[in-house]
Protein backbone atom coordinates (compact mmCIF):
# COMPACT_ATOMS: atom_id res chain seq x y z
CA UNK A 1 0.00 0.00 0.00
CA UNK A 2 1.48 3.35 -1.03
CA UNK A 3 2.26 6.05 1.54
CA UNK A 4 -0.55 8.60 2.01
CA UNK A 5 0.17 12.07 0.60
CA UNK A 6 -0.70 15.42 2.17
CA UNK A 7 -2.30 17.77 -0.34
CA UNK A 8 -2.86 21.48 0.28
CA UNK A 9 -6.46 22.56 -0.22
CA UNK A 10 -6.07 26.12 1.04
CA UNK A 11 -5.43 27.50 4.53
CA UNK A 12 -8.35 25.94 6.46
CA UNK A 13 -8.33 22.40 5.10
CA UNK A 14 -6.03 19.74 3.71
CA UNK A 15 -6.49 16.42 1.99
CA UNK A 16 -4.84 13.12 2.84
CA UNK A 17 -4.71 11.05 -0.34
CA UNK A 18 -4.42 7.27 -0.06
CA UNK A 19 -4.09 6.37 -3.73
CA UNK A 20 -5.18 7.21 -7.21
CA UNK A 21 -7.78 4.57 -7.95
CA UNK A 22 -11.22 3.51 -6.83
CA UNK A 23 -10.82 0.39 -4.71
CA UNK A 24 -12.36 -1.25 -1.68
CA UNK A 25 -8.91 -1.52 -0.10
CA UNK A 26 -8.39 2.25 -0.25
CA UNK A 27 -11.90 2.82 1.01
CA UNK A 28 -11.21 0.59 4.03
CA UNK A 29 -8.04 2.62 4.82
CA UNK A 30 -10.05 5.86 4.62
CA UNK A 31 -12.71 4.38 6.90
CA UNK A 32 -10.04 3.29 9.40
CA UNK A 33 -8.46 6.75 9.24
CA UNK A 34 -11.83 8.38 9.92
CA UNK A 35 -12.37 6.19 13.00
CA UNK A 36 -8.83 6.88 14.23
CA UNK A 37 -9.33 10.64 13.74
CA UNK A 38 -12.59 10.57 15.66
CA UNK A 39 -10.80 8.76 18.49
CA UNK A 40 -7.86 11.20 18.38
CA UNK A 41 -10.23 14.21 18.60
CA UNK A 42 -7.54 16.66 17.48
CA UNK A 43 -8.45 20.15 18.75
CA UNK A 44 -9.22 22.52 15.86
CA UNK A 45 -10.41 19.82 13.45
CA UNK A 46 -13.92 20.85 12.43
CA UNK A 47 -15.06 18.51 9.69
CA UNK A 48 -14.03 15.28 7.95
CA UNK A 49 -15.04 14.58 4.34
CA UNK A 50 -14.19 11.11 3.04
CA UNK A 51 -14.07 10.71 -0.76
CA UNK A 52 -13.11 7.90 -3.18
CA UNK A 53 -9.41 8.08 -2.41
CA UNK A 54 -8.84 10.75 0.19
CA UNK A 55 -9.95 12.29 3.45
CA UNK A 56 -10.45 16.05 3.42
CA UNK A 57 -9.87 17.56 6.85
CA UNK A 58 -11.21 21.01 7.67
CA UNK A 59 -9.63 22.85 10.59
CA UNK A 60 -9.34 26.20 12.31
CA UNK A 61 -5.77 27.48 11.86
CA UNK A 62 -6.22 29.72 14.92
CA UNK A 63 -6.39 26.52 17.00
CA UNK A 64 -3.90 24.36 15.13
CA UNK A 65 -1.53 25.45 12.34
CA UNK A 66 -0.75 23.45 9.22
CA UNK A 67 2.59 21.99 10.41
CA UNK A 68 1.24 21.01 13.84
CA UNK A 69 -1.82 19.37 12.28
CA UNK A 70 0.34 17.50 9.77
CA UNK A 71 2.45 16.13 12.63
CA UNK A 72 -0.67 14.94 14.51
CA UNK A 73 -2.08 13.34 11.36
CA UNK A 74 1.20 11.61 10.59
CA UNK A 75 1.10 10.05 14.06
CA UNK A 76 -2.48 8.89 13.51
CA UNK A 77 -1.53 7.43 10.11
CA UNK A 78 1.38 5.57 11.74
CA UNK A 79 -1.04 3.63 13.93
CA UNK A 80 -3.55 2.93 11.17
CA UNK A 81 -2.68 -0.75 10.81
CA UNK A 82 -3.60 -1.26 14.45
CA UNK A 83 -7.11 0.15 13.99
CA UNK A 84 -9.60 -2.69 14.33
CA UNK A 85 -12.35 -2.00 11.81
CA UNK A 86 -15.81 -2.87 13.12
CA UNK A 87 -17.97 -4.77 10.60
CA UNK A 88 -19.45 -2.57 7.88
CA UNK A 89 -23.14 -1.85 8.16
CA UNK A 90 -25.54 -2.85 5.40
CA UNK A 91 -28.53 -0.60 4.82
CA UNK A 92 -31.55 -2.52 3.44
CA UNK A 93 -33.40 -0.34 0.92
CA UNK A 94 -36.82 -1.52 -0.37
CA UNK A 95 -37.46 -0.81 -4.06
CA UNK A 96 -40.59 -1.02 -6.18
CA UNK A 97 -39.18 -2.05 -9.56
CA UNK A 98 -40.64 -1.32 -12.99
CA UNK A 99 -43.97 0.23 -13.95
CA UNK A 100 -44.41 3.93 -13.32
CA UNK A 101 -41.72 3.79 -10.62
CA UNK A 102 -39.12 2.41 -13.06
CA UNK A 103 -40.02 3.52 -16.60
CA UNK A 104 -36.64 2.45 -18.05
CA UNK A 105 -36.58 -1.11 -16.65
CA UNK A 106 -37.66 -2.55 -20.03
CA UNK A 107 -34.93 -0.63 -21.86
CA UNK A 108 -32.24 -1.71 -19.38
CA UNK A 109 -33.41 -5.33 -19.78
CA UNK A 110 -33.38 -5.10 -23.58
CA UNK A 111 -29.93 -3.46 -23.55
CA UNK A 112 -28.58 -6.25 -21.35
CA UNK A 113 -30.36 -9.01 -23.25
CA UNK A 114 -32.18 -10.05 -20.07
CA UNK A 115 -35.76 -10.19 -18.89
CA UNK A 116 -36.90 -7.45 -16.47
CA UNK A 117 -37.10 -10.14 -13.75
CA UNK A 118 -33.45 -11.04 -14.38
CA UNK A 119 -32.45 -7.35 -14.16
CA UNK A 120 -34.19 -7.11 -10.77
CA UNK A 121 -32.49 -10.31 -9.60
CA UNK A 122 -29.07 -9.03 -10.63
CA UNK A 123 -29.67 -5.56 -9.18
CA UNK A 124 -30.76 -6.92 -5.80
CA UNK A 125 -27.91 -9.45 -5.52
CA UNK A 126 -24.85 -7.31 -4.57
CA UNK A 127 -24.11 -5.31 -1.47
CA UNK A 128 -23.01 -2.00 -2.94
CA UNK A 129 -20.19 -0.16 -1.16
CA UNK A 130 -20.90 3.53 -0.51
CA UNK A 131 -17.59 5.06 -1.57
CA UNK A 132 -18.71 8.59 -0.83
CA UNK A 133 -21.60 11.03 -0.87
CA UNK A 134 -21.69 14.16 -3.00
CA UNK A 135 -23.45 16.00 -5.83
CA UNK A 136 -26.62 16.60 -3.78
CA UNK A 137 -27.50 15.89 -0.11
CA UNK A 138 -27.57 12.14 0.41
CA UNK A 139 -26.43 11.15 -3.11
CA UNK A 140 -24.32 7.99 -2.84
CA UNK A 141 -21.53 6.93 -5.18
CA UNK A 142 -21.88 3.14 -5.13
CA UNK A 143 -19.52 0.45 -6.32
CA UNK A 144 -20.40 -3.10 -7.32
CA UNK A 145 -22.99 -2.95 -10.11
CA UNK A 146 -23.26 -6.18 -12.12
CA UNK A 147 -21.38 -5.38 -15.36
CA UNK A 148 -24.18 -6.89 -17.41
CA UNK A 149 -26.45 -4.07 -16.20
CA UNK A 150 -24.17 -1.26 -17.47
CA UNK A 151 -26.45 1.02 -19.49
CA UNK A 152 -25.67 4.39 -21.09
CA UNK A 153 -27.45 7.48 -19.81
CA UNK A 154 -30.56 8.80 -21.52
CA UNK A 155 -29.74 10.80 -24.64
CA UNK A 156 -32.20 13.42 -23.42
CA UNK A 157 -32.10 13.93 -19.63
CA UNK A 158 -35.44 14.22 -17.82
CA UNK A 159 -36.37 17.65 -16.48
CA UNK A 160 -37.45 16.28 -13.11
CA UNK A 161 -36.97 12.92 -11.49
CA UNK A 162 -38.92 12.15 -8.31
CA UNK A 163 -37.02 11.70 -5.04
CA UNK A 164 -36.34 8.04 -4.30
CA UNK A 165 -35.85 7.05 -7.95
CA UNK A 166 -33.36 4.20 -8.39
CA UNK A 167 -31.32 4.37 -11.56
CA UNK A 168 -28.39 3.15 -13.60
CA UNK A 169 -25.89 5.31 -15.50
CA UNK A 170 -22.95 3.57 -17.14
CA UNK A 171 -21.41 1.36 -14.45
CA UNK A 172 -23.04 3.32 -11.62
CA UNK A 173 -26.26 2.71 -9.75
CA UNK A 174 -27.88 4.80 -7.05
CA UNK A 175 -30.87 6.61 -5.58
CA UNK A 176 -31.91 10.21 -6.30
CA UNK A 177 -32.31 11.61 -2.76
CA UNK A 178 -34.11 14.77 -3.91
CA UNK A 179 -36.19 15.56 -6.97
CA UNK A 180 -33.81 16.83 -9.64
CA UNK A 181 -33.17 16.77 -13.36
CA UNK A 182 -31.09 13.84 -14.56
CA UNK A 183 -30.20 11.37 -17.26
CA UNK A 184 -30.11 8.08 -15.38
CA UNK A 185 -32.08 5.05 -16.56
CA UNK A 186 -34.80 4.66 -13.92
CA UNK A 187 -35.55 1.08 -12.93
CA UNK A 188 -37.48 1.58 -9.70
CA UNK A 189 -38.25 3.79 -6.73
CA UNK A 190 -37.83 3.50 -2.98
CA UNK A 191 -40.41 4.93 -0.58
CA UNK A 192 -37.59 5.48 1.95
CA UNK A 193 -36.48 9.07 2.44
CA UNK A 194 -32.73 8.98 2.00
CA UNK A 195 -32.67 12.65 2.98
CA UNK A 196 -34.93 14.73 5.21
CA UNK A 197 -33.42 18.01 6.42
CA UNK A 198 -35.73 18.18 9.44
CA UNK A 199 -34.99 14.68 10.78
CA UNK A 200 -32.62 14.13 13.71
CA UNK A 201 -30.41 12.21 11.27
CA UNK A 202 -30.98 14.19 8.05
CA UNK A 203 -29.12 11.79 5.77
CA UNK A 204 -29.52 8.03 5.99
CA UNK A 205 -26.48 6.57 4.14
CA UNK A 206 -22.89 7.10 5.24
CA UNK A 207 -19.63 6.57 3.38
CA UNK A 208 -18.15 3.13 4.17
CA UNK A 209 -21.55 1.48 4.65
CA UNK A 210 -23.11 -0.83 2.07
CA UNK A 211 -26.53 -0.62 0.47
CA UNK A 212 -28.57 -3.69 -0.42
CA UNK A 213 -31.74 -3.27 -2.47
CA UNK A 214 -34.67 -5.67 -2.13
CA UNK A 215 -37.84 -5.79 -4.22
CA UNK A 216 -41.22 -4.83 -2.76
CA UNK A 217 -44.73 -4.66 -4.21
CA UNK A 218 -47.04 -1.65 -4.49
CA UNK A 219 -48.82 -2.44 -1.19
CA UNK A 220 -45.55 -2.51 0.76
CA UNK A 221 -44.42 0.65 -1.07
CA UNK A 222 -47.61 2.44 -0.01
CA UNK A 223 -47.28 1.19 3.59
CA UNK A 224 -43.70 2.48 3.94
CA UNK A 225 -44.51 5.74 2.11
CA UNK A 226 -47.37 6.35 4.58
CA UNK A 227 -45.03 5.74 7.51
CA UNK A 228 -42.43 8.12 6.03
CA UNK A 229 -45.14 10.78 5.65
CA UNK A 230 -45.99 10.36 9.33
CA UNK A 231 -43.83 9.16 12.19
CA UNK A 232 -41.06 7.88 9.91
CA UNK A 233 -39.83 4.48 8.77
CA UNK A 234 -36.61 2.90 10.01
CA UNK A 235 -34.68 0.86 7.46
CA UNK A 236 -33.20 -2.42 8.55
CA UNK A 237 -29.46 -2.01 9.04
CA UNK A 238 -27.19 -4.95 9.94
CA UNK A 239 -23.55 -5.94 10.11
CA UNK A 240 -22.13 -7.25 6.85
CA UNK A 241 -21.84 -11.03 7.06
CA UNK A 242 -18.56 -11.11 5.17
CA UNK A 243 -16.99 -8.82 7.80
CA UNK A 244 -18.35 -10.74 10.78
CA UNK A 245 -16.77 -14.05 9.75
CA UNK B 1 -43.02 41.22 11.48
CA UNK B 2 -40.18 43.70 11.33
CA UNK B 3 -39.23 43.93 7.66
CA UNK B 4 -41.35 43.71 4.51
CA UNK B 5 -39.73 42.98 1.15
CA UNK B 6 -41.10 45.51 -1.35
CA UNK B 7 -38.70 44.36 -4.06
CA UNK B 8 -36.26 41.47 -3.65
CA UNK B 9 -33.55 42.80 -5.98
CA UNK B 10 -31.59 40.43 -8.19
CA UNK B 11 -30.59 37.77 -5.67
CA UNK B 12 -31.02 38.44 -1.96
CA UNK B 13 -30.60 35.51 0.42
CA UNK B 14 -30.24 34.88 4.14
CA UNK B 15 -26.70 33.61 4.88
CA UNK B 16 -24.58 32.96 7.94
CA UNK B 17 -21.20 31.21 8.06
CA UNK B 18 -22.67 28.10 6.46
CA UNK B 19 -23.73 24.57 7.29
CA UNK B 20 -20.71 22.96 8.92
CA UNK B 21 -20.41 19.21 9.41
CA UNK B 22 -22.56 17.86 6.58
CA UNK B 23 -20.18 17.90 3.60
CA UNK B 24 -19.56 14.18 4.17
CA UNK B 25 -23.26 13.70 3.34
CA UNK B 26 -23.11 15.76 0.15
CA UNK B 27 -24.61 18.92 1.68
CA UNK B 28 -23.04 22.11 0.32
CA UNK B 29 -21.77 24.52 2.97
CA UNK B 30 -23.43 27.69 1.58
CA UNK B 31 -22.99 30.82 3.72
CA UNK B 32 -21.79 34.34 2.94
CA UNK B 33 -19.24 34.69 0.14
CA UNK B 34 -17.59 37.59 2.01
CA UNK B 35 -17.33 36.48 5.65
CA UNK B 36 -15.33 39.55 6.60
CA UNK B 37 -17.91 42.09 5.38
CA UNK B 38 -20.67 40.11 7.10
CA UNK B 39 -18.65 39.95 10.33
CA UNK B 40 -18.02 43.71 10.33
CA UNK B 41 -21.73 44.43 9.78
CA UNK B 42 -22.64 42.15 12.66
CA UNK B 43 -20.06 43.72 14.96
CA UNK B 44 -21.32 47.24 14.16
CA UNK B 45 -24.90 46.32 15.13
CA UNK B 46 -23.83 44.41 18.24
CA UNK B 47 -24.36 40.85 16.98
CA UNK B 48 -22.04 37.86 17.23
CA UNK B 49 -19.80 37.86 14.13
CA UNK B 50 -21.41 34.77 12.61
CA UNK B 51 -25.05 35.95 12.85
CA UNK B 52 -27.16 35.56 9.68
CA UNK B 53 -27.31 38.58 7.36
CA UNK B 54 -28.90 39.37 4.01
CA UNK B 55 -26.52 38.93 1.09
CA UNK B 56 -27.49 41.21 -1.82
CA UNK B 57 -26.14 40.77 -5.34
CA UNK B 58 -25.57 43.70 -7.76
CA UNK B 59 -29.14 45.03 -7.57
CA UNK B 60 -30.08 45.25 -3.91
CA UNK B 61 -33.59 44.91 -2.45
CA UNK B 62 -36.18 47.43 -1.22
CA UNK B 63 -37.04 46.75 2.40
CA UNK B 64 -39.67 48.51 4.51
CA UNK B 65 -39.12 48.57 8.25
CA UNK B 66 -42.15 47.99 10.44
CA UNK B 67 -40.34 48.73 13.72
CA UNK B 68 -37.44 50.93 14.84
CA UNK B 69 -34.26 48.96 14.17
CA UNK B 70 -30.49 49.20 13.93
CA UNK B 71 -28.86 47.91 10.74
CA UNK B 72 -25.49 48.12 9.03
CA UNK B 73 -24.59 47.74 5.35
CA UNK B 74 -21.15 46.45 4.38
CA UNK B 75 -19.35 44.89 1.42
CA UNK B 76 -19.65 46.32 -2.09
CA UNK B 77 -21.24 49.75 -2.71
CA UNK B 78 -24.68 49.12 -4.18
CA UNK B 79 -25.84 52.74 -3.50
CA UNK B 80 -28.01 52.33 -0.41
CA UNK B 81 -30.57 55.02 0.50
CA UNK B 82 -33.12 55.37 3.30
CA UNK B 83 -36.24 57.28 2.22
CA UNK B 84 -34.27 58.53 -0.75
CA UNK B 85 -31.30 59.89 1.23
CA UNK B 86 -27.91 58.23 0.68
CA UNK B 87 -26.72 56.48 3.84
CA UNK B 88 -23.17 55.57 4.82
CA UNK B 89 -21.96 52.00 4.55
CA UNK B 90 -19.85 50.40 7.30
CA UNK B 91 -21.86 52.33 9.91
CA UNK B 92 -24.65 51.36 12.28
CA UNK B 93 -27.87 53.10 11.17
CA UNK B 94 -30.96 53.65 13.31
CA UNK B 95 -33.96 53.25 11.03
CA UNK B 96 -37.52 54.11 12.03
CA UNK B 97 -40.75 52.22 11.53
CA UNK B 98 -42.17 53.18 8.14
CA UNK B 99 -38.83 53.97 6.51
CA UNK B 100 -37.67 52.20 3.36
CA UNK B 101 -34.16 51.02 2.49
CA UNK B 102 -33.46 50.97 -1.24
CA UNK B 103 -30.43 50.20 -3.36
CA UNK B 104 -29.60 51.96 -6.61
CA UNK B 105 -26.94 51.28 -9.20
CA UNK B 106 -24.01 49.07 -8.20
CA UNK B 107 -21.05 51.47 -7.84
CA UNK B 108 -18.33 49.18 -6.57
CA UNK B 109 -18.14 45.42 -6.14
CA UNK B 110 -20.84 42.81 -6.44
CA UNK B 111 -22.24 41.91 -3.03
CA UNK B 112 -23.50 43.99 -0.11
CA UNK B 113 -24.50 42.66 3.29
CA UNK B 114 -27.23 43.93 5.60
CA UNK B 115 -26.84 43.06 9.27
CA UNK B 116 -29.77 43.51 11.67
CA UNK B 117 -29.28 44.10 15.41
CA UNK B 118 -30.79 41.17 17.27
CA UNK B 119 -30.57 38.81 14.32
CA UNK B 120 -33.06 37.62 11.70
CA UNK B 121 -35.77 35.28 12.98
CA UNK B 122 -34.97 32.38 10.66
CA UNK B 123 -35.13 28.74 11.82
CA UNK B 124 -31.93 26.72 11.97
CA UNK B 125 -31.76 23.83 9.50
CA UNK B 126 -28.92 21.42 10.21
CA UNK B 127 -27.38 24.00 12.49
CA UNK B 128 -27.40 26.94 10.07
CA UNK B 129 -29.63 29.74 8.77
CA UNK B 130 -27.89 29.81 5.38
CA UNK B 131 -30.01 29.47 2.25
CA UNK B 132 -29.02 26.42 0.18
CA UNK B 133 -31.03 27.07 -2.95
CA UNK B 134 -30.23 23.86 -4.83
CA UNK B 135 -31.67 21.72 -2.01
CA UNK B 136 -34.29 24.36 -1.11
CA UNK B 137 -33.44 24.44 2.59
CA UNK B 138 -32.40 27.06 5.12
CA UNK B 139 -32.81 30.82 4.95
CA UNK B 140 -36.27 32.11 4.05
CA UNK B 141 -38.19 28.97 2.97
CA UNK B 142 -35.10 27.63 1.22
CA UNK B 143 -35.12 30.28 -1.50
CA UNK B 144 -34.08 33.81 -2.43
CA UNK B 145 -36.33 36.59 -1.14
CA UNK B 146 -39.47 37.48 -3.08
CA UNK B 147 -41.77 40.49 -3.12
CA UNK B 148 -44.10 40.43 -0.12
CA UNK B 149 -41.90 38.28 2.12
CA UNK B 150 -42.00 39.37 5.78
CA UNK B 151 -38.93 38.86 7.94
CA UNK B 152 -38.88 38.99 11.72
CA UNK B 153 -36.07 39.82 14.12
CA UNK B 154 -35.31 37.68 17.17
CA UNK B 155 -34.40 40.55 19.53
CA UNK B 156 -34.73 43.92 17.76
CA UNK B 157 -32.73 46.88 19.08
CA UNK B 158 -34.15 50.38 18.53
CA UNK B 159 -30.90 52.28 19.10
CA UNK B 160 -27.48 52.47 20.73
CA UNK B 161 -26.17 55.34 22.87
CA UNK B 162 -22.82 55.16 21.04
CA UNK B 163 -24.35 54.80 17.57
CA UNK B 164 -21.96 57.31 15.94
CA UNK B 165 -18.98 55.32 17.22
CA UNK B 166 -20.23 52.20 15.48
CA UNK B 167 -18.66 53.02 12.13
CA UNK B 168 -15.45 52.43 10.21
CA UNK B 169 -14.16 53.55 6.81
CA UNK B 170 -15.68 51.50 3.97
CA UNK B 171 -13.22 48.75 3.14
CA UNK B 172 -13.93 47.72 -0.38
CA UNK B 173 -12.17 49.75 -3.07
CA UNK B 174 -12.45 48.74 -6.73
CA UNK B 175 -9.15 48.06 -8.47
CA UNK B 176 -8.09 47.87 -12.12
CA UNK B 177 -6.70 44.38 -11.43
CA UNK B 178 -7.42 42.28 -8.35
CA UNK B 179 -4.56 40.19 -7.02
CA UNK B 180 -5.85 37.08 -5.30
CA UNK B 181 -3.30 35.25 -3.18
CA UNK B 182 -3.45 31.48 -3.52
CA UNK B 183 -1.95 28.37 -1.97
CA UNK B 184 -0.98 25.95 -4.75
CA UNK B 185 -2.58 22.51 -4.64
CA UNK B 186 -4.18 20.03 -4.29
CA UNK B 187 -3.50 19.04 -7.94
CA UNK B 188 -0.85 21.55 -9.02
CA UNK B 189 1.25 18.53 -10.01
CA UNK B 190 -1.34 17.66 -12.67
CA UNK B 191 -0.17 20.69 -14.68
CA UNK B 192 2.98 21.23 -16.72
CA UNK B 193 5.49 23.75 -15.30
CA UNK B 194 4.43 26.01 -18.20
CA UNK B 195 0.80 25.56 -17.14
CA UNK B 196 1.56 26.69 -13.58
CA UNK B 197 3.59 29.62 -14.97
CA UNK B 198 0.66 30.62 -17.21
CA UNK B 199 -1.70 30.52 -14.23
CA UNK B 200 0.56 32.68 -12.04
CA UNK B 201 1.73 35.00 -14.82
CA UNK B 202 -1.47 35.86 -16.70
CA UNK B 203 -4.43 38.12 -16.29
CA UNK B 204 -7.86 36.47 -16.18
CA UNK B 205 -11.23 38.11 -16.79
CA UNK B 206 -14.44 37.25 -14.95
CA UNK B 207 -17.06 36.05 -17.46
CA UNK B 208 -20.85 36.48 -17.27
CA UNK B 209 -21.08 33.07 -15.65
CA UNK B 210 -20.58 33.87 -12.00
CA UNK B 211 -22.88 32.95 -9.16
CA UNK B 212 -22.73 31.62 -5.61
CA UNK B 213 -21.52 28.24 -6.87
CA UNK B 214 -18.60 29.45 -8.92
CA UNK B 215 -17.07 32.05 -11.15
CA UNK B 216 -15.83 31.17 -14.64
CA UNK B 217 -12.82 33.09 -15.88
CA UNK B 218 -11.41 33.67 -19.33
CA UNK B 219 -7.74 34.03 -20.21
CA UNK B 220 -4.78 31.97 -21.39
CA UNK B 221 -5.46 28.24 -21.14
CA UNK B 222 -3.59 26.46 -18.33
CA UNK B 223 -1.85 23.37 -19.67
CA UNK B 224 -2.44 19.99 -18.02
CA UNK B 225 -0.05 17.07 -18.15
CA UNK B 226 -2.79 14.48 -18.81
CA UNK B 227 -6.14 16.25 -19.05
CA UNK B 228 -8.34 17.89 -16.47
CA UNK B 229 -10.21 14.91 -15.06
CA UNK B 230 -9.44 13.23 -11.74
CA UNK B 231 -11.19 10.75 -9.50
CA UNK B 232 -13.57 13.01 -7.54
CA UNK B 233 -12.31 14.48 -4.28
CA UNK B 234 -13.35 17.26 -1.89
CA UNK B 235 -13.66 20.90 -2.96
CA UNK B 236 -12.71 23.78 -0.65
CA UNK B 237 -14.19 27.31 -0.72
CA UNK B 238 -11.95 29.31 -3.04
CA UNK B 239 -10.63 26.26 -4.91
CA UNK B 240 -9.63 27.03 -8.49
CA UNK B 241 -10.85 24.21 -10.73
CA UNK B 242 -9.30 23.84 -14.15
CA UNK B 243 -11.27 21.47 -16.40
CA UNK B 244 -9.99 20.21 -19.75
CA UNK B 245 -10.60 23.62 -21.38
CA UNK B 246 -7.76 25.05 -19.27
CA UNK B 247 -9.93 27.99 -18.15
CA UNK B 248 -10.10 28.44 -14.36
CA UNK B 249 -13.29 28.39 -12.27
CA UNK B 250 -13.30 29.90 -8.76
CA UNK B 251 -15.46 27.77 -6.49
CA UNK B 252 -17.85 29.67 -4.19
CA UNK B 253 -19.96 28.99 -1.11
CA UNK B 254 -22.65 26.95 -2.91
CA UNK B 255 -20.09 24.67 -4.60
CA UNK B 256 -20.72 20.95 -4.70
CA UNK B 257 -18.90 19.09 -1.95
CA UNK B 258 -16.93 16.91 -4.37
CA UNK B 259 -15.83 17.18 -7.96
CA UNK B 260 -13.85 15.46 -10.67
CA UNK B 261 -11.76 18.31 -12.12
CA UNK B 262 -8.17 19.19 -11.28
CA UNK B 263 -7.75 22.04 -8.82
CA UNK B 264 -4.55 24.02 -9.32
CA UNK B 265 -4.76 26.23 -6.20
CA UNK B 266 -7.03 27.69 -3.52
CA UNK B 267 -7.64 31.39 -2.82
CA UNK B 268 -6.53 32.22 0.72
CA UNK B 269 -9.24 32.97 3.29
CA UNK B 270 -7.97 36.52 3.85
CA UNK B 271 -8.75 37.32 0.19
CA UNK B 272 -12.33 35.98 0.12
CA UNK B 273 -13.36 39.61 0.60
CA UNK B 274 -11.97 40.35 -2.88
CA UNK B 275 -13.23 37.14 -4.49
CA UNK B 276 -16.74 37.99 -3.20
CA UNK B 277 -16.79 41.32 -5.00
CA UNK B 278 -15.73 40.12 -8.46
CA UNK B 279 -18.19 40.67 -11.30
CA UNK B 280 -18.23 40.25 -15.08
CA UNK B 281 -15.34 42.05 -16.76
CA UNK B 282 -13.13 42.34 -13.65
CA UNK B 283 -9.45 41.46 -14.12
CA UNK B 284 -7.70 39.05 -11.79
CA UNK B 285 -4.14 37.88 -11.20
CA UNK B 286 -3.05 35.06 -8.93
CA UNK B 287 -0.07 35.18 -6.59
CA UNK B 288 1.23 32.06 -4.84
CA UNK B 289 1.96 32.26 -1.10
CA UNK B 290 2.83 29.60 1.47
CA UNK B 291 0.12 28.08 3.64
CA UNK B 292 1.91 29.60 6.65
CA UNK B 293 1.69 33.10 5.13
CA UNK B 294 -1.99 32.52 4.33
CA UNK B 295 -2.73 31.48 7.91
CA UNK B 296 -0.79 34.49 9.21
CA UNK B 297 -2.88 36.84 7.02
CA UNK B 298 -6.09 35.24 8.33
CA UNK B 299 -4.78 35.58 11.90
CA UNK B 300 -4.24 39.34 11.42
CA UNK B 301 -7.70 39.77 9.93
CA UNK B 302 -9.35 37.95 12.81
CA UNK B 303 -7.33 39.97 15.29
CA UNK B 304 -8.53 43.20 13.70
CA UNK B 305 -12.14 42.02 13.91
CA UNK B 306 -11.75 41.16 17.60
CA UNK B 307 -10.29 44.62 18.20
CA UNK B 308 -13.19 46.27 16.36
CA UNK B 309 -15.66 44.27 18.44
CA UNK B 310 -13.95 45.58 21.59
CA UNK B 311 -13.92 49.20 20.45
CA UNK B 312 -17.57 49.15 19.39
CA UNK B 313 -18.71 47.95 22.82
CA UNK B 314 -17.45 51.33 24.13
Amino acid sequence: MEQPRFLLTGDTSLSVEFGNEISEAINRRIRAFGLALEAAAIPGVTELVPTYRSMMIHYDPEVIGYEALKARLTAVLGGLDQVALPPSQVLEIPVLYGGEAGPDLAFVAEHAGLTPEEVIARHTRPEYLIYMLGFTPGFTYLGGLDERLNTPRLAQPRVSIPAGSVGIAGSQTGVYPIASPGGWQLIGRTPVRMYDPHRAVPILPKAGQYIHFYPIDQAEYDRIAALEAGEGYTCRCHAREEDVQ
Amino acid sequence: MSITVLNPGLLTTVQDLGRVGYQQFGVSVSGVIDPRAAAIGNILVGNPQGEAVLECTLMGPQLKFETDEVIAITGGDLSPTVDGQPVPAYAALAVKAGQTLRFGVPKAGCRAYIAFAGGLDIPLVMGSRSTYMKAAIGGFEGRKLQKGDALGLRAPVAGYANLHQRAIAPEFVPRPVYTLRVVLGPQDDAFTPEGVATFLGSEYTVTNEFDRMGCRMDGPAIQHKNGGDIISDGIAFGAIQVPGSGKPILMGADRQTTGGYTKIATVISADFRLLAQLKAGDKVRFEAVSVQAAQQALHFQRGALALLADVVKG
